[in-house]
């Protein structure tokens, strides 16, 4: 599960094609930093965010202690487990909604995501 | 022969120096840094209940009150002692009927900085914890309804209650409001010899102290979660204390690393609030310090960042040392007369 760190927003990765050769959605990959058991997004501390259905959140941990990111939230539940520095994992927002995201060790690091 | 020996010794040479990189001895390892411990930060209130003397004083007469429980023999200071520095200086806490409890009695020491309440953090804001301990049944165990009838009955109350929260009543809001707004003035001067060495007095802590506090901040990896002014960062972490069947934080949260989870403590007045954990497992602070050398007793669901430490003796006596700096000279504290 080891990813290699991902700086900011990387646009554009994947584009899904209908059968009459139409791009739809352009699903994204989006780098969010646990950094000083704060949640960062391009350097900047970051409490809100809105990302389109399908758009994947690599939750990214540089911090030279564990985190464990997990969500409780009706939209979608998952616990990504505890993982070290420089290692990240993917979250893929397939659902549309709100739901918050927080780090189980550290509460104080709050993520709301707005899917649309 | 001659070049196969050169290019092993070649070989070893170079394993040697990548270990000793790797191992840190050219550039220790710093988790916060001094200035990580300055005090900047600012207690967040919530704006419905601003801090005004006369809320204070409510708060501060409600805190000592026992009639605030259903036997009218505990008061929050019962276990929060300002004799003994707001805690009580017992493994586990005394309840109901002098039972013991599962767990020990924190110091409430800055506790207005903290974001998440109680060894569990099961409560957001200190309004809502005030009134746990007095609703909880094997605590204080007081029926609110009745306490608040008990505190109409009294006028010195009904004048206190007014003069604070005009025209909010006595409730169990305000009465949270008001146990609140006292705690939040229940913080350290920052003072100690600690924090006159961060503010630049190099002479306020021993060579030994300044030793401890660079084992502290790195090698011995306290800082990981004793950050911050007050010495927590507010973080959970399951450290590998015999919990029994204490789950901590996972009664809230369903997270597997939340098992057997409890919250990081202050470290402020280190020294005056033993025993130690929030099972008060250890009476002396050397006895802490073996448990995080040993990274650990039950290991079953022990958080990552809980590692074996090697120290020396001379490194677990220079953390000692630190340790001690971190108390203030004494501020003793007028009690209220209670009104009737």
């Amino acid at each position: 599960m080891k990813n290699k760190p991902f700086i900011g927003l990387i646009a554009l990765t994947t584009i899904l094609i209908t059968s009459s050769g139409i791009a739809l959605v352009q699903a994204k990959d989006i780098t969010i930093d646990q950094q000083n058991k704060t949640f960062l997004l391009n350097n900047k501390k970051v409490e809100t965010i809105t990302v389109n259905q399908g758009d994947t959140i690599h939750f990214m941990n540089k911090d030279p202690w564990f985190h464990n990111i997990f969500s409780l939230s009706d939209l979608k539940t998952f616990d990504l487990g505890s993982y070290p520095k420089d290692e990240s994992r993917p979250v893929i927002f397939d659902k549309k909604g709100t739901m918050e995201i927080e780090c189980a060790i550290h509460p104080n690091m709050y993520l709301e995501v707005t899917v649309k | 022969m001659g070049n196969s020996n050169q290019q092993k010794t070649a070989c070893i040479t170079v394993l040697l120096t990548t270990v000793m990189l790797a191992g840190g001895t050219f550039s220790p390892v710093v988790f916060a840094g001094k200035s990580d411990y300055q005090p900047s930060k600012t207690m967040r209130i919530p704006n419905n209940n601003q801090l005004t003397p006369k809320r204070v004083e409510l708060g501060k007469a409600l805190f000592f009150d026992p009639r605030l429980s259903d036997s009218n023999q505990m008061s929050c200071a019962t276990c929060h002692n300002p004799s003994l520095y707001w805690t009580d200086g017992l493994p586990k806490a005394i309840g109901k009927k002098s039972q013991q409890l599962q767990r020990a009695t924190p110091t409430i020491v800055n506790v207005g900085y903290s974001r998440r309440l109680f060894w569990d953090g099961r409560a957001r804001t200190l309004e809502e914890q005030a009134t746990g301990p007095i609703k909880s049944s094997l605590e204080m165990n007081q029926d609110i309804p009745a306490l608040i009838d008990e505190l109409k009955a009294i006028p010195g109350y009904v004048e206190l209650f007014e003069k604070a929260y005009p025209g909010e009543g006595i409730t169990e809001k305000t009465i949270g409001k008001a146990l609140a707004s006292f705690e939040r003035t229940i913080v350290s001067a920052y003072n100690s010899p600690f924090d006159r060495w961060v503010a630049g007095d190099e002479n306020a802590l021993s060579t030994a102290a300044k030793r401890g506090f660079d084992l502290f901040d790195g090698k011995a990896r306290c800082s990981i979660c004793h950050q911050g002014q007050n010495f927590t960062d507010g973080s959970f972490h399951n450290i590998g204390l015999n919990n029994g069947n204490d789950i901590g934080r996972y009664e809230f949260v369903k997270v597997k690393v939340m098992n057997g989870a409890f919250k990081t403590p202050t470290l402020r007045e280190i020294t005056r609030t033993a025993p130690y954990m929030h099972n008060g497992e250890y009476q002396t602070l050397e006895e802490v310090i073996e448990h995080y050398v040993k990274g650990g007793l039950d290991k079953s669901n022990l958080s990552p960042d809980m590692k074996p430490v090697r120290l020396s003796q001379q490194e677990k006596s220079d953390l000692v040392d630190f340790l001690k700096t971190l108390s203030e000279p004494s501020n003793p504290i007028t009690v209220p007369v209670l009104p009737n």
